[in-house]
């Protein structure tokens, strides 16, 4: 997978992806491929393994079955490989999570900075520069002195992607985006989503908001009880839904 | 391996029990003496510790006293026409528990000081003792006197008339007076060459040469010395009819009959005797020596205080010593609890268990005495060791608790960033454990601080140890007491005021 080969190749190529906790089989053979630039969404109801999915791409969740290949890098089934065996993964793919998880004693700025200064070895006056300019595109800098703990939901989740952004990765996970923002602040977080894609950024969403992903998702996958029911384009599988779960989908939405 | 330390822990329980220093038994359960019948009762304390040939439990019967003391307090009650009834007691706290009523009279080896003249009432002395200088038998030519011993270490028991005969020359001779809590470790430290010297009194000396090899006493004694019983003032005329019977036992010979069973008879007794009754005949008044004028108060202050001041300097030193140790390898085990393979976390687990369920007192002599065959750590070091590494289980157990404290899923997105483990520790997970961690373990050195005073016990004398030395000097643990308590506040409020601040600092919420 290298030079030419590996350009036309997917970004994200999942295949056969089954993830179990237990005797409980959460994704039952799942197979996602995203094209590089590409904007999926990944669609469900809570609990059909939306997140399991992401977890594994970013290799915080183990899988029996399958292959995970990232832009050349391959995940293979069984335990989880150890860190120093993942550099070149964590160079790759970025995350940002449902609850942010932002480090609690560290300012905006230095949630930011952190990776770049000791991941990437970046001086630190140059990652602080950088920071702040990530900061200012998602307009978060005048809180960049702030603590976590005082930052609003959608501010912290501005800052949670900066950190994603910080180190460049030209795969990016978001889980669950918009479950914390008001309708206001869901059209911001689109527009700077689509800003990325439109930059060449390959973007994998889960979401249950429908009209967040008809608006701005080019593919729409939906999944339901570990499994893909449905995909294509959003205005195909949103508008005409041919599976039960894609049509509770858009009921639950109201 | 813990089973090794175990039989150590219990080797050294079976060694190291003291031979003065006591603790107190409960009167009632002790079955001394006989029935009181109908004959009135003479109380006396000794401290069953103090061993032969003072006063011992009889190994056939544990329950009956023997011993020269107990055989002269028998003279005396039947002198007075009582039955005796012994009363166990520790021996450094002999006066105060007679001023306290316990019992009417103290005997176990009590010296005739100026101080507890001053203070208390002394029957006339009934045994002449000597403080000799005891030496390894290779070193029997080489040190004769204390002059041969300048910067060398000597031994004694704490509080005594050899530990003030020490003191005083110390600044004389150089030498280093180190005080003991008992009387059978000076020796065995002296064998094992933690020692050059021991000063205690000849019976002493004579006892301990029996059981321990290699060692030789000097024969010219460095002072002499007498033994007395000891009354609560206000009790003189039971003191003048003690002295009477005791000048009476001496003239018929009784007390040499008892001393000679004992085998602590000599010719200095038979003059000692002699003269005493000769004395006691001519003198109008049967009192003890003159008593000396005892110093005042603020005398007495201005002469300790600045051995409190010293003593306070070595409870710092070895409190914030054993602290450091104890927070780095508390953190070396906390992470080895949580990073580390099965087998590491299995015998950090044994460790933190072991350390936690044993008393740091035991610690400190399996450490200082039971180790002493293949490493000999000086008394600071194995203070410092002993403590330290003690209250590293706890630390570990708090650093522990902090580390898991951290959320998961803030160490999963430093993951997703590409850190290192070790990076995310020492950036993530260690500097919000600290946050956690701070207050408790404030709290943690302020108990350290106090529980310092135990190495106490390996001869280190700290701030109580001190204040103990005062207590048995002014015959008083109130003024020792407050002040020594004094100092134990003014070093701990800062702490409890500093983990107050922190605790409101850092208060913040994790979720």
């Amino acid at each position: 997978m290298e030079g030419a080969d590996r350009m036309s190749a997917p970004m994200l190529d999942i295949r056969g992806l089954r993830l179990a906790f237990g005797a409980r089989e959460v994704v039952r053979g799942v197979d996602i491929q995203v094209e590089r630039g590409g904007f999926v969404a990944l669609m469900g109801l809570s609990g059909v393994g939306k997140t399991s999915i992401l977890r594994a791409v970013v290799a915080l969740e183990p899988f029996t079955h399958g292959t995970i290949v990232v832009d050349g890098v391959t995940l293979r089934p069984g335990p989880l490989p150890p860190e120093s065996r993942l550099r070149d993964l964590r160079r790759k793919v970025g995350m940002v999570f449902q609850l942010h998880h932002l480090f609690e004693h560290l300012s905006a700025l230095d949630n930011v900075t952190l990776a770049l200064v000791h991941a990437l070895g970046v001086p630190r006056a140059e990652a602080g520069q950088r920071a702040m300019k990530l900061l200012d595109t998602l307009a978060v800098s005048p809180r960049a002195r702030a603590l976590p703990r005082e930052l609003s939901g959608g501010e912290a989740q501005r800052v949670a992607i900066a950190r994603a952004l910080a180190l460049d990765p030209p795969l990016l996970l978001f889980d669950e985006p918009t479950a914390s923002l008001d309708p206001a602040r869901r059209k911001e977080l689109g527009a700077s989503l689509a800003a990325l894609s439109r930059n060449g950024r390959t973007l994998l969403v889960t979401t249950h908001d429908v009209e967040f992903a008809r608006q701005h998702a080019q593919r729409v996958i939906v999944m339901a009880e570990g499994e893909i029911v449905e995909q294509g384009e959003p205005r195909e599988v949103l508008g005409r839904p041919q599976h039960p779960a894609s049509r509770r989908l858009l009921d639950a939405e109201g | 391996m813990s089973l090794a330390v175990l039989a150590l822990a219990a080797g050294a329980i079976w060694f190291v029990a003291p031979a003065r220093a006591g603790w107190r038994m409960d009167p009632a359960q002790t079955g001394a003496g006989p029935a009181a019948g109908t004959l009135p009762v003479l109380r006396w304390g000794g401290d069953p510790e103090g061993g032969a040939p003072y006063v011992e439990a009889d190994p056939d019967h544990p329950s009956v006293m023997r011993g020269f003391d107990v055989e002269v307090a028998a003279a005396i009650a039947q002198g007075l026409g009582r039955t005796p009834q012994f009363i166990p007691v520790s021996w450094d706290s002999i006066d105060q528990s007679v001023r306290r009523g316990d019992f009417d009279i103290g005997m176990s080896g009590v010296e005739d000081t100026p101080a507890r003249r001053a203070r208390m009432l002394e029957t006339v002395p009934y045994y002449e003792f000597t403080e000799v200088l005891t030496v390894r038998a290779a070193d029997r030519d080489r040190f004769r006197t204390l002059a041969d011993l300048h910067g060398r270490r000597v031994g004694t028991l704490g509080a005594t008339m050899a530990y003030a005969l020490l003191m005083r020359r110390a600044g004389v001779d150089g030498i280093t007076p180190v005080s003991y809590d008992d009387d059978v470790h000076p020796y065995q430290d002296l064998q094992s060459g933690r020692l050059d010297a021991v000063v205690l009194d000849n019976i002493i000396a004579a006892r301990s040469m029996r059981q321990v090899p290699g060692l030789d006493t000097q024969p010219d004694p460095l002072e002499i010395g007498h033994y007395v019983g000891v009354l609560a003032p206000g009790h003189e005329a039971l003191r003048d009819r003690i002295d009477r019977v005791l000048l009476a036992r001496m003239k018929d010979g009784t007390l040499e009959r008892i001393f000679r069973r004992w085998d602590v008879w000599n010719d200095r007794q038979a003059a000692f005797e002699t003269r005493l009754v000769r004395e006691r005949a001519s003198a109008a008044v049967p009192t003890g020596p003159p008593a000396a004028a005892a110093p005042g108060l603020l005398a007495t202050v201005g002469v300790f205080l600045p051995a409190l001041f010293q003593a306070a300097g070595i409870t710092v030193v070895i409190s914030c010593g054993s602290m450091a140790l104890a927070i780095l390898a508390g953190m070396l085990i906390a992470g080895g609890r949580i990073y580390g393979g099965r087998l590491v976390r299995a015998v950090l687990l044994g460790y933190v268990e072991l350390m936690r369920g044993t008393p740091v007192l035991l610690q400190l002599f399996v450490i200082y005495y039971g180790f002493a065959s293949f490493v000999r750590l000086p008394a600071f070091w194995a203070s410092l060791l002993g403590l330290g590494l003690n209250y590293a289980a706890y630390e570990s157990e708090i650093y522990r608790g902090a580390l898991e404290a951290v959320p998961k899923g803030q160490l999963e997105a430093a993951r997703t960033l590409g850190l290192t483990e070790f990076q995310i520790l020492r950036l993530v997970r260690g500097p919000q454990a600290f946050r956690l961690a701070l207050p408790p373990m404030t709290n943690d050195f302020v108990a350290l601080l106090k529980d310092s005073s135990l190495v106490s016990v390996l001869t280190v004398v700290e701030l109580t140890k001190q204040a103990q030395i005062f207590a048995a000097n002014t015959g008083s643990w109130l003024l020792p007491g407050l002040l020594c308590g004094a100092f134990y506040l003014v070093l701990s409020l800062p702490l409890a005021h500093l983990a107050r601040r922190l605790e409101l600092r850092w208060k913040a919420p994790t979720a």
